[in-house]
């Protein structure tokens, strides 16, 4: 069973349609990959899958998006319960102005599920913070402020935080455009350490990114999804002619 | 006409500049050191610690440390939380649109009446109307009513200054709004905050013509917020005034600079202290 289903999904920015039609499946503990041009509807079909478009004025959505067996856009869907599975990460990293362990319980300390005991906090911790390979580095720092950290550290704080919910997808939206190569090459290599329990669906502008870690790769273009399949197969032999132009660098 | 040679003239400026800045740090330090002092030798412990005698013109200053205490205590019990939330309302809650530009337009409105007229005001509304005569309450009332754009003109801005990301993080993280401000917004917008709130202090203990109608100037040591009271301010404006005594009340100007000196620095600490704490 995939881990998300999208169901001939539509919507529209007021008057303008952004996704169009949009049928795909995204496998469990797979690392999915979402590419296509400036403007084509990658972030707004990320943001459909947790719901994050909901804050948009005058935003209409039609069509189904299951994740595990239910319709996230049926009526009285729990929107807590939603974000808690899927996480979502973003371009720019983005701690909160608090402590690296604040930041880390911060999800289940505002749901109401963090142990009163302090000792249990820390078992959390290093749960999340080992989960993104950061443990050894700052198992005695937690009580820093994590705008302390470098760029690429914060990025890994904020997907421990995701991690400590026990989130069970992580949507990335250009997670790495504000690192530089070094910093991208190791968040990468945590994606796919991490796909080991996560289902990750990443948009990315970096075609050899997407190449590198993804397993499947969808291409966009104008709120259409054009083709979708194992990543070799997309970037090798494309079955469509505009995906081939896309990734030979026709629209740049 | 005489050109300057460029470097004579940026010289010129310079000068100029650096004795307009030099006169403004001197009439404040001119100020401060002439209270102290005419001021600084009347104080000690008797002076702090009793009630004034005769009208003021022995004794010491306590009744009038208490009342300033108490009104302030009194404004900003009501200013803080209607302030603050009339802030969240305009910055997270609303669109710019007719409801806010009325608000803002309100709130400019009352930061412009000068403060003898709102004090005409307290005095109709909780002296007379309400019948509260002149008391600590009439004038704390009347005093949050002049403090309430300060704070509500500090807290918008500190809480517009937190990145938008933040609630979208919150928000990604299944938080709900009201959650989003409490436990993200306002501890990253506390600085700004709380700075807006101890200013508005020190505008307050110097505030006269607003008290004088509403909380009375009685000398007697307050023992509720129903009864009159005289604070710092006001009590050195009658020493002067009626020419009481001299001494007194250069003493009671002294303990005024010091106290709005020392809430100043406090303010400048504070926000020092908050803003290391959460950024
Ligand atoms: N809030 C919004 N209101 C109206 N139109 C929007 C809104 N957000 C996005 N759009 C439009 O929807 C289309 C898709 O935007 P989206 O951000 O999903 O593209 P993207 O593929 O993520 O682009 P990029 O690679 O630049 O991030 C664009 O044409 C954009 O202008
Ligand atoms: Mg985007």
């Amino acid at each position: 069973m995939p881990a998300i289903a999208i169901n001939n999904l539509d919507l529209y920015y007021g008057s303008f349609q952004a996704l169009k039609g949009i049928t795909s499946f995204f496998k469990e503990k797979t690392i999915t990959a979402l590419i296509g041009p400036s403007g084509c509807g990658k972030s707004t079909l990320l943001r459909c899958l947790n719901r994050m478009n909901d804050l948009i004025d005058g935003i209409r959505i039609e069509g189904q998006v299951l994740i595990g067996d239910k319709d996230i856009y049926a009526p009285g869907t729990d929107l807590i319960q939603l974000r808690k599975e899927v996480g979502m990460v973003f371009q720019r990293p983005n701690p909160f102005p608090l402590s690296i362990l604040e930041n880390v319980i911060f999800g289940l300390k505002i749901h109401g599920q963090l142990p009163s005991e302090k000792k249990k906090w820390e078992k959390i911790a290093f749960r999340a913070l080992s989960a993104v390979g950061l443990w050894e580095t700052l198992k005695d720092r937690l009580k820093e402020s994590a705008l302390s950290l470098t760029l690429e550290q914060q990025q890994r704080v904020c997907i421990a935080r995701i991690v400590a919910l026990q989130s069970r997808i992580v949507l990335m939206d250009e997670p790495c455009s504000a690192l530089d190569p070094m910093a991208t090459e190791k968040i990468e290599s945590l994606m796919l350490n991490l796909k080991e329990n996560f289902t990750i669906v990443i948009v990315t502008h970096n075609m050899q990114q997407a190449a590198r870690i993804s397993e499947e790769t969808g291409f966009m273009l104008l709120g259409d999804l054009i083709e979708f399949g194992p990543t070799g197969q997309i970037f090798t032999k494309p079955q469509d002619d505009r995906t081939n132009d896309y990734i030979t660098g026709r629209y740049g | 006409m005489m050109r300057l040679n460029p470097i004579l003239s940026q010289k010129i400026i310079k000068t100029l500049l650096w004795i307009l800045t030099g006169s403004t740090i001197g009439i404040l330090f001119f100020i401060i050191i002439y209270i102290f002092i005419k001021g600084l030798p009347q104080l000690s412990w008797t002076f702090l610690s009793t009630n004034p005698v005769d009208m003021g013109r022995s004794g010491g200053i306590l009744a009038t440390i208490v009342s300033t205490v108490y009104l302030i205590g009194i404004a900003l019990f009501f200013a803080t939380p209607l302030g603050l939330g009339t802030a969240i309302y305009l910055t997270e809650y609303t669109r710019e649109g007719l409801i806010t530009k009325i608000i803002r337009f309100g709130t400019e409105s009352l930061a412009g009446i000068p403060s003898i007229i709102l004090g005409l005001f307290g005095f109709a509304i909780f002296v007379i109307a309400f019948g509260w005569g002149w008391s600590l309450l009439s004038g704390g009332l009347t005093l949050s009513a002049m403090l309430l754009p300060t704070i509500i003109r500090t807290s918008e801005e500190s809480i517009l200054s937190v990145p938008q990301e933040y609630r979208e993080v919150a928000f990604s993280l299944g938080v709900g709004k009201w959650k989003t401000i409490t436990r993200v917004v306002l501890p990253a917008a506390l600085p700004g905050i709380v700075t807006g709130i101890v200013l508005s202090i020190a505008r307050s203990v110097g505030e006269t013509a607003v008290i004088i109608f509403t909380a009375g100037s009685s000398l007697r040591f307050p023992s509720s917020i129903f009864e009159s009271g005289r604070t710092l301010a006001v009590h050195f404006y009658i020493l002067a005034r009626e020419g009481i005594s001299m001494p007194m009340a250069y003493g009671t100007a002294a303990i005024l600079v010091l106290l709005i000196l020392i809430i100043n620095i406090s303010a400048y600490m504070t926000m020092r202290f908050l803003m290391k704490r959460y950024s």
